[in-house]
């Protein structure tokens, strides 16, 4: 009886699980190599980050609204910062805004979006067992995990979180002296950011590494999804890019512990004429914008590429110049490392460097607008089907057309002048890169949950989630360029200080597959992902494992060569396996 | 205990709303319309798109003209009536691309919605509007690009030799002005000498410091040109004048500048926008602390005779306080004292 068990038992495991391992529970949902578990923790990290970093805005905004409310109720949480009199503290005003931006910039649409997606699309779609490395992947998630750590231990200390904004100028995030966010604050959020930066390099290096040596037979470059496409652009500028702001963060290390004076000059402060002299500010700001401006397409590229995949999808169409969407992208990732200075015109930088940096910055709005085009013509006689995730994405190309065009002033340094660090600008960025990114991440999470979790979501509720989510990110962003215009400033935690400012502030008050993927053989690509409604062809989609030889109906002219190279190709192999087999 | 009742309020509703659902896809899953492609919020969602097109649409223009006057800030500076030129451009070009692109990426999921039957168009390609859609914003980028470059060109060039300089200083939380009087030369400063009797850290020993005197306010002449020296002494800043269009970072260790021409005295605006009380102002716009929101120091724009008259009217640093004038050479306190001899006549 006892042996019989056994035996039915082997066999069972010898039936259903291939290439499982076994896992025990700590290897597979906590130390796990599975890129899909490891792209689920970067999810839910996200999720957690993105509700604090909500939150956190939600704080502000309470202070911006309603200037004369009475905030006692937050003290059970906020504690302190909220001063005798009901008031939010001006310092911890500040501190909100710094890490709403930090984290919802490198928390959520850094690490929640590419480290979601890119692990868990990049094997599945380009036939991959799992990433180059599953160890590496685990270390970047767990990296991720204790960068976490620290920034939201640093939310609790009594001096308070960093706060000289989500870009850390010095001399003020140098100097404990000018905001006591400038102390253990700030020395966590450098610690933390460094972890941040050691992640996204493991992470990064793992899916170049995969792209381009682990793709399937026959899934060229030319044949990729563009969600891959995007991952793949997405990990080549975090990893030219995040070293950058690895050295920047390591010289204000530097500043601030060892007396050096890479950005610090001719400074009294508190009373005291500090030693430092020599250094300069705008340094630091060269190195950060050199990963600043990337980043911002760090986070947007991910979430074009996905919405690329939802449109074409629902559409029932190919997605529209697929060679001019991977141009633009690639056009886009070079110029993203020649435009960082466009964030500093007045900065007293040479003006001359502000003239190339306008004539560079505009000509990215070229490879964008063909973006837009090309997402237009693909929803142009389409047959579609408004899933969430469709809808996600239609508003996606509406964010980024309204956010992209503002860019177009901000751009253009003699308009520059007046608009720079106003609300146009938080107008600009929230719609361009803050909600565009978020709308392609839920896009991609009701795209693919039931990929990663075997499990329906129920539509309607999320049809209800799209449109006050669409509806409210208008509401809130769009008046803002409004009040940009009028000259508001940023980071202010009131304006009624300045007359220019105290007219018109009305605008402000409303405010399942198992770890390997493939049983078996690993599929083979025969052509691109987006045969979508092909003529001739009896289904709408034809996948990328069908063969071009078994579609004759449907094939193109220039197809028709590709099937003469494929039936050679596949006779090759197919006398390699004879010869494996005769071997056994 | 009334919040207890709200939050036991809160989950019942929340479980109705549950309930509700979950009724309702049992209906749908016996009806047999969960197996449909697409079902009737197909095209609710496709009409709500529409709708929102519409009416954000007439909200954003409805808006967009009422408030107008509200939102356009007064002008009163040369410069500021090119940059304001460019930016209502701006506006027109990317308002037209917004609108086009906003109706068709709207109207299309309303005319291309799911029809049973119905199948794509394969419409994988097309180089030849590809090029044209690369070329058409290519040329029009270049000559808002060129444009913009010229105006930039001309606001950044160095400033005319007779303009009227005063330095701006900001530091937490507020901005110290500085004249350089009689010579129109700022005299050294070096912030080691920075103490509570001489906040700038000028160096008195320098001759050009000696007629330099500190002002309350910005007074500046109307139609001359004027010199912002910009600088900081702790942390960056950046001085903002909104109806100048002016601004620039104010930078430790690195002086900045910003020259213009204002077209208005305080007076002229004031009857303008019928406002007894308006002032020029300066913000700041460059996080600098705990105060950064209240960094304001007012401009008076005045004529040029008044001017000139208010200039007269000033006391240099010395004059104000003669022990700054200790320890600096003989030389050079003759010189401070023949200017205090000039100011008693």
């Amino acid at each position: 009886m006892a042996t019989a068990t056994v035996a039915h038992h082997e066999t069972e495991v010898h039936d259903h699980h291939d290439h499982e391992h076994h896992d025990s529970f700590i290897t597979k949902y906590i130390f796990s190599t599975d890129h899909k578990m490891i792209a689920k923790q970067f999810l839910i990290t996200g999720i957690f980050w993105a509700i604090i970093g909500g939150l956190l805005s939600t704080l502000f905004r309470l202070q911006l609204g309603f200037p004369e409310m009475n905030l006692e109720f937050l003290r059970p949480l906020l504690g302190g910062w909220i001063d005798e009199a009901g008031k939010l503290d001006p310092t911890f005003y500040l501190a909100l805004v710094t890490m709403h931006g930090t984290i919802m910039v490198f928390f959520v649409l850094t690490a929640g979006l590419s480290g979601t997606f890119s692990n868990f699309l990049i094997p599945l779609q380009i036939g991959a067992r799992d990433m180059a490395s599953g160890f590496m992947n685990m270390l970047s998630y767990w990296f991720f995990f204790l960068s976490s750590v620290i920034m939201f231990i640093s939310l609790f200390i009594k001096t308070g979180p960093a706060g000289g904004g989500w870009v850390v100028y010095p001399p003020l995030s140098a100097l404990e002296q000018a905001i006591p966010g400038s102390g253990l604050g700030m020395t966590l959020w450098l610690i933390s950011m460094t972890f941040f930066i050691v992640s996204s390099l493991l992470g990064g290096i793992n899916y170049i590494t995969t792209v381009i040596n682990l793709r399937t037979k026959g899934m060229s470059f030319s044949r990729l999804p563009l969600t891959i496409w995007a991952f793949f652009l997405t990990a080549v500028i975090g990893l030219l890019s995040f070293p950058v702001l690895f050295a920047a963060a390591l010289l204000l290390v530097f500043d601030r512990s060892f007396g050096t004076s890479f950005y610090l000059a001719d400074i009294y402060v508190a009373g005291e004429a500090l030693p430092n002299t020599g250094g300069s500010p705008v340094l630091f700001q060269h190195l950060f914008w050199f990963l600043g401006h990337p980043e911002v397409y760090i986070v947007l590229l991910p979430a074009l590429g996905i919405t690329s995949e939802v449109i074409a999808t629902n559409s029932r169409k190919p997605i529209f110049g697929y060679k001019a969407m991977v141009i633009s992208l690639l056009g886009i990732t070079v110029l993203s490392f020649i435009v960082w200075a466009h964030h500093m015109f007045v900065s007293g930088m040479n003006p001359f460097l502000g003239s190339i940096f306008m004539f560079l910055t505009l000509i990215i709005a070229v490879p964008s607008a063909v973006k837009v085009f090309n997402y237009l013509t693909t929803l142009w006689r389409g047959n579609l089907i408004f899933t969430p995730a469709m809808l996600f994405s239609i508003a996606l190309v509406s964010f980024f057309i309204s956010g992209g065009l503002t860019g177009i002033f901000l751009g253009n340094s003699a308009i520059d002048i007046q608009l720079h660090d106003t609300y146009f600008v938080v107008a600009h960025f929230h719609l361009v890169m803050g909600s565009a990114s978020f709308f392609g991440m839920m896009a991609g999470i009701y795209h693919w949950f039931p990929k990663m979790f075997g499990r329906m979501m129920d539509a309607k509720l999320g049809y209800i989630h799209f449109w006050l989510t669409f509806v409210g990110v208008y509401l809130v962003f769009f008046p803002m360029h409004y009040i940009g215009i009028a000259g508001f400033p940023r980071r202010y935690y009131s304006w009624t200080n300045f007359e220019f400012s105290n007219t018109y502030t009305d605008l402000n008050m409303f405010v399942h597959p198992g770890h390997g993927n493939w049983p078996g053989e690993i599929p083979t690509v025969y052509r691109w992902p987006y045969d979508y409604s092909k003529p001739g062809a009896a289904q709408d989609f034809i996948p990328q494992t069908v063969p071009l030889s078994q579609t004759p109906e449907s094939n193109l002219p220039h197809e028709q060569e590709l099937v003469k190279v494929e039936l050679e190709i596949m006779k090759d192999e197919a006398e390699v396996l004879v010869a494996n087999e005769s071997k056994h | 205990m009334y919040g207890f009742l709200i939050g036991v309020g809160v989950v019942l509703l929340l479980s109705l709303v549950w309930m509700v659902f979950r009724i309702q896809t049992l209906v749908s899953v016996v009806k047999g319309s969960d197996k449909k492609i697409a079902t009737g919020s197909n095209k609710v969602n496709a009409l709500l798109f529409v709708l929102f097109l519409v009416g954000s649409g007439i909200l954003m223009f409805w808006y967009s003209i009422k408030e107008f006057d509200n939102y356009q800030l007064p002008l009163a500076s040369e410069h500021g009536v090119i940059t304001d030129q460019l930016f209502w451009i701006t506006t027109a070009v990317t308002g037209v691309v917004f609108l086009i692109t906003h109706v068709l990426l709207f109207l299309f999921p309303y005319m291309y919605q799911y029809k049973e039957g119905r199948k794509a168009s394969f419409y994988p390609e097309n180089h030849k509007l590809e090029i044209i859609w690369t070329a058409v914003p290519g040329v029009v980028m270049a000559g808002l690009v060129i444009s913009g470059w010229m105006a930039w060109s001309d606001i950044t060039a160095p400033a005319p030799e007779k303009a009227h300089v005063v330095e701006i200083m900001g530091y937490q939380f507020a901005w110290d002005v500085r004249y350089p009087g009689k010579d129109n030369v700022l005299g050294d400063y070096d912030y080691r000498l920075i103490n509570a009797s001489n906040s700038h850290g000028i160096d008195f020993s320098d001759k050009n410091s000696l007629d330099d005197f500190p002002s309350p306010k910005v007074v500046i002449p109307k139609g001359e040109p004027v010199l912002f020296k910009i600088r900081a002494r702790d942390v960056l800043h950046s001085v903002y004048a909104p109806h100048m269009r002016l601004k620039m970072d104010a930078v430790p260790g690195m002086p900045t500048r910003f020259w213009f021409v204002p077209t208005k005295t305080t007076e002229e605006m004031r009857a303008e926008l019928k406002d007894p009380n308006f002032e020029y102002e300066i913000a700041c716009t460059e996080i600098c602390g705990r105060g950064h929101f209240s960094m304001k120091k007012v401009i008076e724009v005045v004529e040029p005779a008044a001017y000139q008259k208010w200039l007269a009217e000033q006391k240099s640093f010395i004059q104000q306080n003669p022990a700054l004038a200790e320890g600096i050479n003989p030389e050079s306190k003759e010189l401070a004292g023949i200017q205090l001899g000039d100011s008693n006549k």
